[in-house]
């Protein structure tokens, strides 16, 4: 399919494609979205396909009932639309009945939801009334033909945004929006604290503790998909501060550097509080390193991690970018990370599978960065990848991880090199 | 709507990669959602395939709604018989491209690809993966043979038959295919097409040359099977060839329809089953409880072989496979026990627990079910995991297959029996209660299994690894061996956290209902031969003993209490 280089503001080169994409759609953010939110249920109004999907992409973890399930729409759903409320209704009141746990009830829309055009945003009007007290319920939509894979996360919370209360003072604020692993949202929280910075984090591991904003609300964006909630945090007076995200020393470092300059941090206090952490990143950087130095690397299209990955393994490990390619190029949020990447690599936006393989197997990359459904292909003609979906589910943020960022990378060619089968 | 937290099945378009994937020379270009392409992960990561699944999805998105889908299609199938040169093409769409209307089939008929289009359309809203499979094998079957033209040449040789069913994503279906031809060579059999697994679209067009069909899975080839009988007068062996019994049934049936004689591959070794059956040790297989759940051919080929080659009681069966109820229903009416027939993962766990059974055999489903209710449990049945495609030969059907559910229905028991010995011993200081099972934490950190300390940790340690017992009544239990019998598990109630990745906290655990209020209290010594009891049936002696002391308003719990209500129970 049609494939042309046009240039754009950043005077980058940036590869469009549309083609074959293969990628999860944003009903996997559910995956970890309801490990985050500890008291929501997220229930997809969807087919057997969205069901299935869910359950591919969790593993088969059945260990405990999960706080997510489908609706499953049939034959007399698509019938009638006033039958498919009712049943939704349904279906709502006895999930609920036995869940009496669940504070926060996400509709998540799909795409057949989507394409007969139920509504979604009615019907959580509607059943937030009828549970009114107990149940907060709010919808967004998860659906392949909308979103791709991470963008199920900024729907998602773009969806809580005009839930947050309003804050009672105008004193600046900051709020670090992300879903972030449990253990690095703390490490930041510390860190916070030592920059004498007064921080909240969305979404919250609770939904009855919402962050409150106001005009004095400052905000950083922890994941670099979140392109809706950060319209929408901006459209009620927040203001984003620009940063390139927190991976790796570098982007951890700056990212932390836009809060103090925003929030009027000493340097030398800045220097106090994050130095250590950041000499002790560079320390757990270095066996990485040695191993990937030099090593040619190849993305294909996942998460939108892409980009600030590629900034970090090419300036802290010293890899070559081969292609990086990124579902969805978001110029204004990854700006900065755009301006740290070097000269000659190739930017890739959305996707035509089959001539991206093309181009992987003639550039012949030591490693390809690729979802699941191209790992063994790829490893039986001889290359070497790592998984992406790993990238999103382990914590890699921040300076305390950097060292495993690294070592994720570092793993399969260690792999490689240890086999003698 | 149907609220569904897992399901046993995929949607019917899975069903069709299944065959396609299988399959030589098949390309299957997929109208279908952005997203969609996660099922080729079920082939990658699943059962390890080498290459991709041979899909091409059209991935349209909402900009293109507006637009023209069918374009897309088109456009997409064009490119997709360019790149891969298939010798056949199937077209169709999955649930979402099923409500755009834009006819797959029909445009697959007028796009000027230069090889057969096979269109394949399902009801996605109503059907599910092994309807998918099923009804694109057909398809294809009617495809390949000219929509059943007319045969030409000699009469089939009477000892050539077709063997049906196997797929890709299957349950154990690459060495069932090896065990089942190795049979049938046995037999001076000759196999003149197996199919979907291995054929190509040619293969397919041979099936008519063979003299009948051998039926290795109903849920994906009976449909094929009896249009193939209609069509061609091949009659069909639909006895599916799991346990020593039905295999030997399978060889027979076989034998009469080739005209050959049975003996070469009755009189052989066969099977180790009967002996390791027949075998002292295992008497106390005898009368095990067992709950079987599965695709419907599975279920009532393992219900056979529990009851008759290894001795167990079948407490309960039933099925996800609608479209074979009869079968199982049929099944579980020789067994006395009622069918149940369900899709909803939650009513086959309430039936479980309802149940308590000693042994489960079931699919991934039922082994995370028993698991939570630590119960012993072998898989037997698709939904499949990767730990189904084991690297050694593992078949389910014929005399190696009997051979290997011998091993993986037994082995949880075993383990049940070594838990049980642990926790008879839990006075020896190596065996201190709050130490680990020795398969997990044999050498726990000092301090955790010192005589008579149970370190909070150690509990852990034993908390997540408990669940894997059962002990043979009869065996080996001292005194209060008799409540053994008693199916119960509560002593590994507590329920492993579920991990669904390092980054995320895990689970609360699931709260069990409050126990009702017992007004009886125990006597110090009651309570200490409570406590000589295997911990995975304490509790059920302790609710037994509390429900005899009640019902006859008895306060006090004595040790005499206790064995009473034994006796009671036991009668």
């Amino acid at each position: 399919m049609t494939a042309c280089e046009v240039p754009t503001k950043v005077e980058r080169p940036v590869l469009r494609e549309r083609g074959q994409h293969e990628v999860f759609c944003g009903l996997t953010g559910i995956v970890w979205l309801h490990r985050k939110i500890q008291d929501a249920f997220f229930l997809v109004v969807g087919s057997r396909t969205c069901a299935h999907l869910i359950q591919s992409a969790a593993g088969v973890m059945i260990f405990a009932e999960p706080r997510f399930a489908t609706a499953i729409l049939q034959d007399k759903d698509l019938a009638g639309l006033t039958d498919a409320n009712e049943e939704l209704d349904r279906v709502v009141n006895r999930l609920l009945a036995r869940r009496p746990d669940i504070k926060l009830l996400f509709l998540v829309g799909s795409c057949p939801s989507e394409v007969i055009k139920l509504d979604l945003s009615r019907a959580a009007l509607r059943l937030s009334k009828q549970h009114a007290g107990a149940v907060r319920v709010l919808n967004y939509s998860g659906s392949g033909i909308e979103t791709t894979f991470t963008q199920g996360e900024d729907a998602c919370l773009a969806s809580m945004v005009p839930e947050l209360p309003q804050a009672a003072s105008t004193a600046p604020e900051l709020l670090v929006v992300g879903s972030l692993p449990d253990v690095v949202e703390d490490q930041f929280q510390r860190l916070f604290e030592r920059l004498s910075i007064p921080v909240r984090f969305f979404p919250p591991r609770r939904s009855t503790s919402l962050p409150s904003m106001g005009p004095g609300t400052r905000f950083l964006l922890a994941q670099p998909f979140l392109a809706d909630t950060a319209r929408r945090l901006e459209e009620r007076g927040a203001t984003r501060l620009a940063a390139p995200f927190p991976f790796g020393v570098e982007g951890t470092t700056a990212w932390f550097q836009a809060a103090a300059r925003a929030f009027d941090v000493s340097d030398d206090r800045f220097a106090a509080a994050i130095e250590p952490a950041a000499a002790r990143a560079k320390v757990a950087l270095q066996g990485a390193k040695q191993r990937l130095a030099g090593k040619r690397i190849f993305f294909f299209p996942d998460s939108q991690l892409e980009v600030p990955l590629a900034r970090f393994l090419s300036r802290e490990l010293d890899m070559q970018l081969v292609e990086v390619g990124t579902p969805y190029l978001h110029q204004e949020h990854l700006s900065a990370e755009l301006a740290l990447l070097p000269p000659d690599v190739t930017v890739s936006e959305g996707q035509d599978v089959e001539r991206q393989l093309d181009r992987c197997r003639a550039a012949r990359p030591d490693l390809v960065v690729c979802g699941l459904g191209l790992a063994n292909p790829l490893e039986t003609q001889g290359l070497t990848t790592k998984w992406s979906i790993e990238l999103v589910f382990t914590p890699v943020h921040g300076f305390d991880q950097a060292g495993d960022l690294a070592d994720l990378f570092a793993r399969p060619l260690v792999r490689r090199t240890r086999l003698e089968v | 709507m149907q609220l569904t937290v897992w399901t046993y099945e995929g949607p019917p378009h899975v069903g069709a990669m299944r065959v396609a994937t299988a399959m030589r020379g098949v390309h299957y270009v997929l109208h279908a959602p952005q997203g969609d392409t996660y099922a080729d992960l079920l082939f990658t990561m699943i059962e390890r395939n080498p290459a991709r699944p041979p899909v091409t999805y059209t991935t349209f998105q909402a900009r293109d709604l507006g637009k023209d889908t069918a374009e897309l299609f088109k456009k997409s199938a064009r490119e997709a018989y360019e790149r891969f040169k298939p010798e056949l093409v199937l077209v169709g769409a999955s649930c979402t491209a099923e409500l755009i209307q834009d006819d797959p089939a029909g445009i697959g008929q007028t796009i000027g690809i230069p090889v057969p289009v096979v269109p394949v359309e399902f009801s996605a809203y109503q059907h599910k993966e092994n309807h998918g499979a099923s009804e694109t094998f057909y398809r294809l079957a009617r495809a390949c043979t000219g929509n059943g033209a007319p045969r030409s040449g000699a009469p089939a040789d009477p000892k050539t038959c077709n063997v049906l069913g196997p797929t890709a994503l299957g349950f154990r279906h690459r060495d069932d295919v090896t065990e089942v031809c190795r049979l049938l060579a046995q037999l001076g059999v000759k196999v003149n097409v197996v199919a979907p697994l291995g054929a190509s679209p040619g293969d397919l067009a041979r099936l008519p040359d063979a003299a009948f069909n051998v039926v290795l899975y109903p849920e994906l080839a009976e449909t094929t099977a009896r249009w193939l009988q209609k069509t061609y007068g091949q009659p069909m062996v639909s006895v599916v060839p799991i346990g020593v019994g039905a295999t030997k049934d399978f060889v027979t049936r076989v034998a009469t329809l080739a005209g050959v004689d049975p003996a070469p591959a009755l009189s052989g070794m066969g099977s180790r089953l009967p002996w390791y059956s027949r075998s002292v040790d295992s008497t106390y297989l005898t009368g095990k409880r067992v709950f079987i759940f599965g695709d419907a051919s599975h279920v009532v080929a393992a219900a056979r072989v529990a009851s008759e080659e290894l001795g167990f009681t079948v407490v309960g069966l039933g099925t996800y496979s609608r479209e074979l109820a009869r079968d199982v229903r049929a099944a579980a009416q020789k067994y006395g026990v009622p069918a149940l027939i369900s899709d909803d993962h939650l009513e086959v766990e309430e039936t479980i627990a309802a149940l308590h059974p000693e042994l489960v055999l079931g699919t991934q489903m039922e082994r995370h079910i028993a698991k939570r209710l630590g119960l012993p449990c072998a898989v037997i049945s698709a939904p499949v995991h990767v730990q189904d495609y084991p690297a050694r030969y593992s078949p389910q059907m014929g005399f190696e297959g009997a051979n290997v559910l011998f091993d993986t229905w037994v082995h949880p028991l075993m383990m049940g029996l070594e838990e049980h010995l642990l926790s008879m011993f839990r006075e020896d200081f190596e065996f201190a209660d709050g130490a680990g099972p020795s398969h997990l934490g044999a050498h726990a950190p000092k301090g955790a299994v010192t005589r008579g300390e149970s370190s909070p940790h150690a509990g852990e340690v034993r908390a997540a690894a408990a669940p894997a017992a059962l002990a043979p009544p009869g065996q080996v239990a001292p005194t209060l061996l008799g409540t053994a019998h008693v199916e119960a598990s509560e002593g590994a109630g507590s329920e492993p956290a579920a991990i669904t990745s390092p980054a995320q906290p895990s689970a609360p655990p699931k709260q069990e209902p409050p126990a009702g209020a017992t007004v009886s209290t125990w006597t110090v010594e009651a309570e200490k031969e409570l406590k000589k009891i295997p911990f995975f049936v304490r509790g059920k002696a302790k609710r037994n003993t509390e429900r005899f002391a009640q019902e006859r308003n008895i306060a006090l719990i004595t040790l005499e209490t206790l064995y009473d209500a034994k006796a009671h129970f036991r009668s």
